[in-house]
């Protein structure tokens, strides 16, 4: 086994363009889940409306990018209303009922044949991302390497806007949790009924809340849109949201950092299981032979391997890396 | 004697490890298909040729009796399936002879034309097919109804939102069809065989996971994040070993529709022993639960918990019963799934947010609210293709969810309280 290959390679993932897309998405989830108690499972919907509008409005329709980022935040603030009418007002394990089912609903209209001439079906939309690469101060087709980890120009500039975005929107949270508005939206989690009594309307604090974080899980969907070069109807199913909750849950929920810190470590173990087991299973004689485990078989490991962490995580350890077990809201009101 | 059925439980459950452990995945890219039409039933005999997207032919193959076919293309990427015209039987047109596939690594990408032979109106609403509609609803919502009644009655007897008794349903379908493909047992045994290894399946659920987590006083919210986290799991367990694709089982392919009702609606023979099972099925759990001493103390646990337990009721015992026979239902129901759509890895989440649909529309956790709630849902979905493009079926039932919550959140037959 070379070792070092598959440290730089893991490290390599726990920094990219994928732990940032995680970490926007987790920091929504963080303000729906963390401090306001939503249990939203439609996150892959506003990261793909934040995808599909940069794409639909620079190809289909010629516009400029910026036009794309506003076009995303308005979607992801109308899908939020559309989502928080009917559920907020209902137990926490409907609202997740509904958000999974609207995700769900809004990846099978972009899909479909019948809307094609928008969103071109199933094959997704590509060339639009050229005018985010072109104003990269540096050459996005050359290689750079930090200590034996290697990015391409083209990642890094998008890690390099990704990481900024994330550092803005975690000190936008942290002065939000610390303003009088995020005292209420504590609150609210933390007693809805005694929150309403003083007066305030729970509510509006909550439709607000989901739509703040829905608005960060879509601009998570355009970084992403931009890394991969396509909007593409496959990569925002629903494992997307439940990874993100994984992600959420390893760092800790309402904390600040949580979410990032969760989103590089997540990255980090994931690829470095990935790249052991392909070691392992790689060359003309593998450790582990095929009639065991075969190649594309150690891709899908992952996957189980991130179900069983996630559940180990809320069997055992429910407020993560460094959240606080008494600001985890589990129990259905 | 609980102890002797746990060890016996667990070697069922070891067992079916080896068996699905038995089952390899397909290597290498596919591109496959089968070519039907709902009166000439499969089609025999049709070229299909598939070139690169530059125009270079890869391969082609001729359709079997089952109307299938299977092309072997050298690498993921993205190539063109034709089809002959001239091949296709009188009557029966084309509208798309050509369609674009895009292959992932390791997959048999299904490819589907559109062949239409003029016996169901495009869309049109005239009353054959409305009723043609209706009957393959029923024969739909049946099948939600059998899964669903396990997950209502899971979400009464205990409060867990279970996020992966979908993958109860597509693990059914799964033994089902290892049993009969690999081993070449009769579906009806192989049926049989995965009723039992559900029903383990779900007591061991209980036994090894919700049990102990109930014990530990762990919240509803962590308890359904912990269901998510179980179906990731063994959604995946099952991609490994079915691969990417969709199969049908060994028996009952390729039958003619036949007319019934002097012509009217034209079923399958499989799709009208659908319907029948599933009636049948469905009467004895409703019997089971109105009659027998085990059913009433299910309603009594899933009506008011302490005050079943204050009256004497085994309320854990009673959740293992519940859970062994959601765990029956569920696999029951996929098998009967993967009759009409294939067996599929995926195809437990496809039903699961159907299964929501139908019980919150019933009413959640009630046993009878479940099985109007699915007829339901399945009709809807069915019917609602008379106006809408049929991939997007799916989407009427989820928005009858989202409706039915502004309306009346405690559903049809739910009893009026607040939920919120």
């Amino acid at each position: 086994m070379d070792y070092a290959v598959i440290l730089t390679n893991s490290l390599q993932a726990a920094f990219g363009p994928l732990a940032v897309f995680y970490a926007l998405l987790a920091l929504g989830l963080n303000i729906h889940f963390g401090y306001a108690g939503l249990l939203n499972f439609g996150q892959a919907g506003f990261a793909m409306l934040g995808a599909y509008s940069i794409a639909v409005m620079s190809t289909t329709y010629g516009l400029s990018l910026w036009i794309g980022v506003l076009a995303a935040i308005v979607s992801a603030t109308i899908f939020a209303l559309l989502l928080g009418l009917p559920t907020l007002r209902l137990r926490a394990d409907y609202l997740a009922i509904v958000t999974i089912a609207a995700a769900e609903i809004l990846n099978l209209v972009i899909r479909s044949p019948s809307s094609t001439p928008v969103t071109n079906g199933t094959r997704g939309i590509s060339q639009f991302s050229q005018g985010f690469d072109a104003v990269a101060p540096w050459d996005t087709a050359a290689r750079f390497d930090f200590f034996g980890i290697r990015y391409s120009g083209k990642d890094l500039w998008n890690m390099t806007i990704g990481w900024s975005l994330v550092a803005l929107v975690c000190l936008l949270t942290w002065m939000l949790m610390r303003s009088p508005w995020g005292r209420v939206l504590k609150a609210i989690r933390e007693d809805e009924d005694a929150a309403r009594s003083l007066g305030k309307n729970v509510y509006l604090f909550k439709m607000q809340a989901l739509i703040l974080g829905g608005i960060i899980g879509a601009l998570g969907g355009v970084m992403y849109a931009f890394n991969v070069t396509t909007a593409q109807p496959d990569a925002y199913q629903t494992s997307v949201t439940f990874f993100a909750y994984t992600v959420l849950i390893l760092g800790g929920a309402a904390r600040v950092f949580g979410p990032v810190v969760g989103a590089i470590i997540f990255y980090f173990l994931l690829a470095f299981t990935e790249n052991v087991l392909v070691q392992l299973t790689a060359g003309s004689d593998p450790f582990i032979p095929p009639e065991i485990l075969t190649r594309s078989d150690a891709f899908q490991i992952r996957f189980i391997i991130v179900g069983i962490g996630l559940m180990l995580l809320l069997i055992f350890r429910p407020q993560g890396i460094f959240g606080d077990r008494r600001e985890v809201s589990l129990d259905a009101r | 004697m609980l102890r002797r059925l746990v060890a016996l439980l667990g070697l069922t459950f070891a067992a079916l490890l080896t068996v699905l452990a038995g089952a390899a995945a397909a290597e290498g890219e596919q591109i496959v298909g089968t070519l039907a039409s709902g009166s000439s039933g499969p089609i025999e005999g049709v070229t299909v040729t598939v070139t690169t997207a530059d125009g270079d032919e890869v391969g082609s193959d001729t359709t079997d009796e089952n109307g299938r076919f299977e092309i072997d293309v050298p690498g993921a990427g993205d190539y063109v399936a034709t089809i002959d015209a001239g091949d296709l039987p009188e009557g029966v047109t084309s509208s798309s002879a050509e369609r674009p596939v895009t292959v992932g690594p390791n997959r048999a990408q299904r490819v589907a034309f559109a062949l239409s032979d003029g016996s169901v109106g495009q869309g049109g609403g005239d009353t054959i097919t409305v009723l043609q509609r209706f009957v393959e609803g029923l024969r739909f919502g049946l099948i939600i109804a059998i899964t669903a009644i396990g997950l209502s009655l899971i979400f009464g007897t205990t409060g867990l939102t279970n996020f992966a008794h979908g993958e109860l349903v597509a693990i059914g379908a799964a033994v089902a069809f290892i049993i009969n493909v690999s081993f070449g047992v009769q579906l009806i045994w192989a049926t049989l065989l995965a009723v039992v290894v559900g029903a383990a399946i779900g007591g061991l659920n209980d036994r090894l996971l919700w049990r102990p987590l109930r014990r530990r006083r762990t919240g509803l919210i962590a308890m359904l994040v912990i269901s998510i986290g179980l179906s990731i799991v063994l959604r995946y367990v099952l991609l490994i070993q079915l691969g990417g694709g969709q199969q049908p089982y060994a028996d009952y392919r390729g039958q003619r529709a036949e007319p019934y009702f002097g012509g009217i609606i034209t079923l399958t023979d499989k799709d009208v022993a659908s319907i029948i099972l599933s009636v049948v099925v469905l009467v004895a759990v409703a019997l089971m639960l109105q009659r027998t001493k085990i059913g009433k103390a299910m309603r009594a646990v899933a009506d008011n918990r302490d005050l079943a337990a204050s009256s004497g009721i085994n309320v854990d015992r009673v959740i293992l019963f519940v859970w062994m026979l959601g765990g029956a239902l569920a696999t029951f129901g996929g098998v009967l799934y993967g009759l009409s759509d294939q067996v599929a890895w995926d195809m437990g989440f496809r039903l699961l947010l159907l299964m929501f649909a139908g019980i919150i529309l019933g009413g959640l956790g009630t046993a009878y609210g479940a099985l109007v709630g699915s007829l339901i849902v399945g009709v809807f979905v069915q019917m609602s293709t008379l106006v809408i493009p049929d991939d997007l079926k799916n989407v009427g039932g989820l928005l009858l969810l989202i409706v039915i919550l502004v309306v009346r959140p405690s559903g049809i037959l739910g009893v009026r309280e607040r939920v919120g």
